[in-house]
């Protein structure tokens, strides 16, 4: 295995799709983090199964996004990795 | 000699499921003895010692058999921690004493503003995730020091890292030794003085013999019990009252219930009510706080050391980012939980409690309110039944009296006992490691000795590990105010010095080393200044930056405190108990009122970070482009930590 396994062109494009990744990642985790819960206040006048939607975002709702995320991110990080041949064997 | 390790150590990676499986089946089927035994009579006090003495034994036996005398199996536990574990082990390490009592009491008292902690303290996963634990793991050393010293070739970078380092953990630290000594004192009924040297000893035989080793495998065996411990009450409490045994789900009918209940009683802050204070109105000062709060605790997840160090224990950079997503996973599966704690615990006080004659409360109440100061009944109007006001609940008795709430048997009370005492042990353990090993790896070895032998770099780092935590236990035997509060600024002053040169590290080749250095130097110092100056010196910061509504508000407060003085210098020599007495409370009462105000725009001073973050980002930016680009070799040492495959190109070979 050499210690150079991609040339420099492979390794810009390489770091471009992470990068891609990472940054829609990253959106959607301001999204979760901070926007959604902007609404709060409006969103509590929807009522499901007892929890005020607003109050369940912050509580489970979010939560769930997170763990998802992340799944997500090891998902289509070794997808990428695998693409350019750089996954570890 | 490696041989040989690698082949026992497979046999045990290998085994892990059976070994864990045998023990969390040993743990149920001990659990279900002594609750035969309490049935027959045996007394409650033997139940807590069981709990409490068989659990520390066992942490005490893996950390025994986890022994090692090599340096790689001290420092990142061989590099061999599958995924999952290592999730189970992060989740133990990061959910600490304020997670598992404290939070759903917070909830119980704020409502919705109090989900800000529970936002905050999941989210910075996904930062660690897609930011830096991949590449922290390509990175390949033992500590977060190292890798600043490394990337930016700078002993003064690795110096600064220690510093930040040392301060967040330590502060951290206290708090959890402190909340050691209270479960070990509770539940052992032996004074906190004593309690908090028993924890100490329960600390270090998990870690002092086989380093992060061992504490990554005591950690397996501690998530395993708090998280059984958490689930347990809760879980039975929603199958008794509402027939399903997912209380996530079923609290919702709880929150519709206690929305009732607050129209009746005349509650005016609302349970679900988003940013409202305490009259019930909206408020931006709780909506502000609530963002900072959840940005700094974010930011600090994916920057305090102890959290980032358990990623380079995996095998490989692909098992570090599924180990993440597991990570998150099993801390979620309690902080989902919480808020339906404090909602069965609101339903059930305002159902039972509120408005019961004084004389004939439930029994969890009457237990409780004999516990010094923790639940008070107060009968303020002398009609013999219990007003709203009336009931004053600490937030720590919450998850600790759900048991009893739930009417289950004292055994599951045991059980929440045991859960606190291992969230406790194994944040503490990771914290004294991350301290132990930045001292022993970063300082002595790194900076004052690099020709140490194994044998003697091994030694000073368990001596380091001993001192830190006798020092840890010392400042915590002196009972400092404010646990939550602790944990909270711990966050803050990780986020402001570590992260901005960790994350532009990695992503932004153009970083410098004098970039990095003035960054971490005015983020952190920003953040220490603005949380020692806000909480030690409020006077002074109100003259120095207050607005002139809040000096006016202390106006009058200090012309008693000058008249205070001015009695008691007139005195003289005769100066009596009575004015110095006089004197002191005036102060108090200046400084009662000085210290909601000292701020910046009413951002507490848990939030410090809110303002160091941006600083540290730009000071870093603005000062590396004004020197010099990195090397070309610094630059290909960044590509090869990007990629998970090759070699990690060292741009100095005097570094490694």
């Amino acid at each position: 295995m050499s210690s150079h396994p991609l040339s420099a062109e492979q390794q810009a494009a390489y770091w471009r799709r992470t990068s891609t990744l990472m940054w829609t990642i990253f959106v959607l985790w301001l999204f979760f983090s901070f926007i959604v819960h902007l609404f709060a206040h409006q969103l509590n006048s929807i009522v499901i199964l007892g929890f005020p939607l607003g109050f369940y975002m912050a509580a489970q709702g979010s939560l769930i996004a997170f763990v998802v995320l992340c799944a997500w991110n090891a998902v289509a990080q070794n997808r990428i990795d695998e693409e350019f041949g750089v996954h570890e064997d | 000699m490696s041989e040989a390790r690698a082949a026992s150590g497979g046999g045990f990676i290998a085994n892990l499921g059976k070994i864990y499986g045998g023990y969390t089946g040993g743990f149920i089927l001990f659990t279900l003895l002594l609750a035969v035994l309490e049935q027959v009579g045996v007394p409650n006090k033997f139940i807590g010692y069981a709990f409490v003495i068989l659990t520390i034994g066992v942490y005490a036996y893996i950390g025994i058999l986890s022994r090692t005398m090599d340096i790689s199996e001290y420092y990142v536990a061989g590099r061999r921690v599958p995924a999952l574990y290592n999730g189970m082990a992060t989740g133990a390490d990061w959910m600490s004493a304020a997670s598992f009592i404290s939070m759903a009491g917070g909830l119980y008292l704020g409502g919705y503003n109090a989900l800000g902690y529970v936002l905050g303290w999941t989210g910075g996963y996904v930062l660690v995730g897609i930011l830096l634990a991949p590449y922290l793991r390509k990175f390949g050393q033992f500590t977060v020091p190292d890798f600043l010293g490394t990337r930016y070739e700078s002993s003064t970078a690795r110096l600064v890292g220690v510093v930040v380092l040392f301060c967040a953990s330590f502060t951290y630290i206290v708090a959890q030794t402190f909340g050691i000594g209270i479960i070990t004192s509770r539940f052992l009924g032996i004074p906190f003085e004593i309690a908090i040297f028993v924890g100490l000893v329960g600390i270090l035989v998990c870690s002092m013999l086989g380093g992060m080793r061992a504490v990554t495998w005591t950690q397996v065996a501690q998530y395993i019990i708090l998280i059984i411990s958490y689930l347990v009450p809760v879980v039975w409490l929603s199958t008794k009252e509402y027939g399903l045994p997912i209380p996530e789900l079923t609290y919702g009918q709880a929150l519709r219930e206690i929305a009732a209940f607050e129209q009746q009683l005349g509650v005016v802050k609302g349970h679900t009510a988003a940013f409202a204070d305490a009259t019930g109105q909206f408020s931006w000062t709780e909506f502000h706080n609530f963002w900072a709060l959840v940005l700094c605790l974010m930011v600090g997840t994916a920057s305090l050391p102890h959290i980032l160090m358990r990623y380079f224990t995996t095998p490989s950079v692909r098992e570090a980012r599924s180990s993440v997503a597991w990570s998150i996973f099993f801390i979620f599966l309690l902080y989902f939980t919480a808020p339906a704690y404090a909602a069965f615990a609101k339903l059930e006080v305002y159902q039972n409690v509120i408005g019961q004659p004084i004389a004939s409360l439930p029994a969890w109440v009457q237990n409780w309110s004999q516990v010094g100061g923790l639940l008070t009944i107060r009968d303020a109007n002398n009609d013999g039944i219990l007003q709203l006001a009336e009931f004053v609940i600490n937030q720590d008795i919450i998850v600790l009296s759900m048991p009893e709430i739930a009417g289950l048997p004292y055994v599951v009370s045991g059980l929440v006992a045991a859960g606190g005492l291992a969230a406790a042990l194994s944040t503490a353990d990771g914290l004294l490691l991350a301290i132990a090993n930045a001292l022993s790896h970063d300082v002595y070895y790194k900076m004052i000795d690099p020709r140490a032998s194994t044998a003697r770099r091994l030694i000073v780092a368990r001596v380091l590990l001993i001192a830190v935590a006798i020092i840890a236990a010392a400042v915590a035997g002196t009972r400092p105010s404010g646990i939550i509060q602790m944990v909270a600024w711990a966050f803050s002053l990780a986020a402001a010095g570590l992260f901005a040169p960790l994350v532009l590290g990695i992503w932004w080749k153009r970083t410098t080393t004098a970039g990095a250095i003035a960054g971490m130097i005015a983020g952190f110092g920003l953040c220490l200044f603005y949380l020692v100056g806000t909480r030690y010196f409020p006077l002074w910061w109100i003259d120095t930056f207050g607005s002139a509504e809040a000096a006016q508000a202390l106006v009058p407060l200090k012309a008693k405190v000058a008249e205070a003085a001015a009695a008691v210098q007139a005195a003289g020599a005769n100066v009596t108990e009575q004015l110095q007495t006089a004197l002191a409370s005036a102060e108090a009462a200046l400084e009662r009122a000085a210290l909601p105000r000292a701020n910046w725009w009413g951002i507490r001073n848990i939030s410090s970070a809110l303002f160091a973050l941006p600083v540290a980002f730009i000071v870093t930016w603005i000062v590396s482009l004004l020197t010099p680009a990195p090397s070309r070799e610094m630059q290909a040492f960044v590509d090869s930590i990007r990629t998970p495959r090759g070699d990690v190109r060292l741009a100095n070979s005097s570094t490694t």
